[in-house]
C-alpha cells in the first residue's frame, strides 16, 4: 500500500457545510490510476463518520484531477460549527494520507 | 494586440499588505482589485454597524488605501496608472467611499472619482418576502432564521461596477458581488464584451476565479516541501493576469517577488471551492471549468473554455444571530499526557450535566490527536510528547457560554496533574444560510463621489 500523497497533491475548500477537495495528480500520467482506484467508496471508508451527507466526484481529465464535494461535512459549516477547523482547510491533509494499492 | 493588466491586492479582509504596494508600484496595473469580504464578513459588519461600533465598512480600508492610493495614477511601462476595485464597502459602501475620498484629498488626489454601488442589501426586501423562500443548504424556510436576521446581501454580477467604470471612477467600492465579478467587470468594460457572450464571460470568470485569492495563486495554501517546494513566502507576491480581448490570459506576478506560478498551483486554485467544475455558478454566467487548458510559457499562460446560460437567480446570504459559542483550551505533557487531557474531558462533562448548564451542543478534541483529524484514526498511536484539551459549547447566552472557560480555567486546581496554559474566549455566532431571489430584487446602482 502506499498513500496518496506519493501520487498526488490536494487543495481544499467550504462553501456553508459542503466541503471540497481537489485531488490533483503530480504526474498527469498518473491520472489513470487515481480515477480507477480513488473511488467515492474508499474515500467514504476513510473519512467514515465524518461525513454526514452522501460524497460525489467529479472528473477532470485534462487536468489529471478528481474533484471531490463532501455534504454536511463541516459540522455546521465555518459560520456556526463547534470545530477547530471549522473550513475544513486541513481536510486536504486527512485525504492525501489515504492509503491506495500499489501501482502494477 | 490590447491586453488588460488585472492585479489582486488582497485575497481576503485580513491578508498581507505588502504584496498590494508592490504590485501598485512594480505592477504596471490596469486595475487593482482588492476582494475582502467572505461569506460572513457582511453580516459581521452590519452588525457592528447597527451596534455604533464602527461604520460597516472594511477597518483596513484606510490603511490600504493609503498605501496605494499614492501610486493610482502614476504613469508605468504599459499605461497612465491603474483603476482600483474593491469590495471593502461591506455593510456601507458610501461611507466607505467618502471615507475614502478624504484620504484622497490627504494625499493631494484631489479630483479622485471614486463610485459605489449599492443594490446588494436586500434586508428590508427579504423581511417583506414569502417566509416560504427554501433555504439552500439545509433544511427550512426564511421563516426559520427571520426573527434573528441581522442582514441580507445579494451576489451581485459585473454590471454595477461596468456602469461605474463607464462613467469614469478610478475608483470603485462595492459591498457583497460575486468575487470573480470583480475581474470580470473591468474585461466587460474594457473589450466591449457583450452581456450574453457567454464563452468570453466564462474565460472572464475564469480568470476572476484564478485572482480573487491572490496568494492562493502564487504557492500561499500550497507549499508542502520536499515535494511542493515554493521559495520566498515571506514575501509572496501577488498575482496579476494579462487579458486578452479573446478572453486568453497569461498569470504572472513582479520580477524579483516570492512565490511560485506553476500549472500545479493554477490546478488547485482553478479548483479550490468549485463544486461541480461544469457548472461554476455566478450572478452573471455559469462557467464551466472542465476543458480548462493550461500550458506553461515562461510564465503560465492559459485559455478557458466558455461559460453556459444565465441563472435567472441571484444568490442571497442571509446573516442571522444564532447563540453564542464559549471555549477553553488547557495542556497537558510527558507521559500519559493524551490520557491526564481524556481524563480533564470527562471531568467537564460530569460537571456540565451536573451543574445543568446550558449547553445545545459540546465538543472535546485532543489537539494534536483528533481536533482537525475527525476522520477515523489507527487502533495504536504513539503517545504525543504534549496535547492540548479543546472544549467548545454552544449555548444562547454569553453569559452561560462564559462557563466553559471558567469550567476548564478551574482544572488547575481541580483537575489532573500538570495542566497549564488556560485560554478562554466567547463569541457571538452570526451564521449564514443562503436562499435565491429574482434577479430583479436586486439591482445594482451607481453613485459617484469626487474628492
Amino acid at each position: 500500500m502506499m498513500r496518496l500523497a506519493a501520487l498526488a497533491h490536494a487543495r481544499s475548500g467550504d462553501k456553508g457545510d459542503t466541503s471540497q477537495i481537489s485531488v490533483i495528480a503530480h504526474d498527469p500520467a498518473d491520472y489513470p490510476f487515481l480515477a480507477a482506484h480513488l473511488t467515492v467508496e474508499r474515500v467514504a471508508a476513510h473519512f467514515g463518520p465524518m461525513i454526514e451527507g452522501p460524497i460525489r466526484r467529479y472528473e477532470l481529465p485534462a487536468l489529471g484531477a478528481l474533484n471531490f464535494v463532501f455534504e454536511r461535512a463541516l459540522a455546521g459549516g465555518v459560520t456556526r460549527a463547534l470545530t477547530l477547523d471549522a473550513h475544513g482547510k486541513c481536510l486536504s491533509g486527512v485525504m492525501l494520507a489515504l492509503e491506495l494499492p500499489d501501482p502494477q | 494586440m490590447k491586453t488588460i493588466r488585472l492585479g489582486a491586492g488582497a485575497g481576503f479582509a485580513g491578508d498581507r499588505l505588502d504584496p498590494a504596494l508592490e504590485l501598485a508600484e512594480k505592477g504596471a496595473l490596469d486595475y487593482l482589485v482588492f476582494e475582502c469580504l467572505a461569506e460572513r464578513t457582511i453580516a459581521l459588519a452590519h452588525r457592528e454597524r447597527l451596534a455604533g461600533r464602527s461604520a460597516g465598512f472594511d477597518p483596513l480600508l484606510p490603511a490600504r488605501m493609503r498605501l496605494v492610493l499614492p501610486h493610482l495614477r502614476r504613469p508605468h511601462a504599459r499605461g497612465a496608472g491603474f483603476r482600483l476595485i474593491t469590495n471593502m464597502g461591506a455593510a456601507n459602501p458610501r461611507a466607505a467611499a467618502e471615507e475614502t475620498a478624504r484620504i484622497a484629498r490627504e494625499l493631494g488626489l484631489a479630483g479622485l472619482r471614486i463610485a459605489y454601488v449599492l443594490g446588494d442589501d436586500v434586508t428590508e426586501i427579504l423581511r417583506a418576502a414569502p417566509p416560504t423562500l427554501p433555504l439552500l443548504d439545509r433544511a427550512g424556510t426564511l421563516a426559520d432564521i427571520a426573527p434573528e436576521m441581522v442582514a441580507a446581501n445579494a451576489y451581485l454580477g459585473a454590471a454595477g461596477i461596468v456602469d461605474a467604470l463607464a462613467q469614469g471612477a478610478e475608483v470603485v467600492i462595492t459591498g457583497r458581488v460575486a468575487d470573480p465579478a470583480l475581474f470580470l467587470a473591468p474585461l466587460v468594460f474594457e473589450f466591449g464584451w457583450d452581456w450574453e457572450d457567454w464563452d468570453r464571460l466564462g474565460q472572464g470568470t475564469v480568470v476572476g476565479h484564478l485572482l480573487e485569492c491572490a496568494g492562493q495563486l502564487t504557492g500561499g495554501y500550497f507549499a508542502d516541501p520536499p515535494r511542493k517546494e515554493i521559495p520566498g513566502l515571506a514575501r509572496l507576491g501577488f498575482p496579476f493576469a494579462d487579458v486578452s480581448a479573446d478572453g486568453r490570459a497569461v498569470l504572472g506576478k513582479v520580477e524579483g517577488s516570492g512565490g511560485r506560478i506553476t500549472l500545479a498551483t493554477v490546478k488547485e486554485q482553478l479548483l479550490y471551492e468549485v463544486l461541480d467544475p461544469a457548472a461554476y455558478l455566478q450572478p452573471d454566467v455559469s462557467a464551466d471549468f472542465t476543458e480548462v487548458r493550461l500550458e506553461e510559457r515562461g510564465p503560465s499562460r492559459i485559455a478557458v473554455s466558455g461559460g453556459r446560460a444565465r441563472p435567472p437567480t441571484l444568490k442571497v446570504s442571509v446573516g442571522y444571530r444564532d447563540g453564542f459559542i464559549g471555549e477553553g483550551e488547557i495542556s497537558y505533557a510527558g507521559p500519559g499526557a493524551a490520557a491526564r487531557a481524556e481524563l480533564a474531558a470527562a471531568i467537564l462533562r460530569e460537571r456540565f450535566a451536573w451543574r445543568g448548564l446550558p449547553f445545545s451542543e459540546t465538543r472535546f478534541d485532543v489537539i494534536g490527536r483528533d481536533a482537525v483529524w475527525r476522520a477515523p484514526l489507527p487502533p495504536s498511536l504513539p503517545d504525543p510528547p504534549e496535547v492540548r484539551l479543546r472544549v467548545a459549547a454552544r449555548a444562547g447566552t454569553a453569559e452561560a457560554a462564559a462557563e466553559v472557560g471558567r469550567e476548564v480555567e478551574a482544572l488547575y486546581t481541580n483537575g489532573p496533574a500538570g495542566g497549564g496554559g488556560v485560554r478562554q474566549s466567547v463569541r457571538e455566532v452570526i451564521a449564514v444560510a443562503s436562499v435565491l431571489i429574482p434577479r430583479e430584487w436586486a439591482a445594482p446602482r451607481v453613485a459617484m463621489i469626487t474628492a
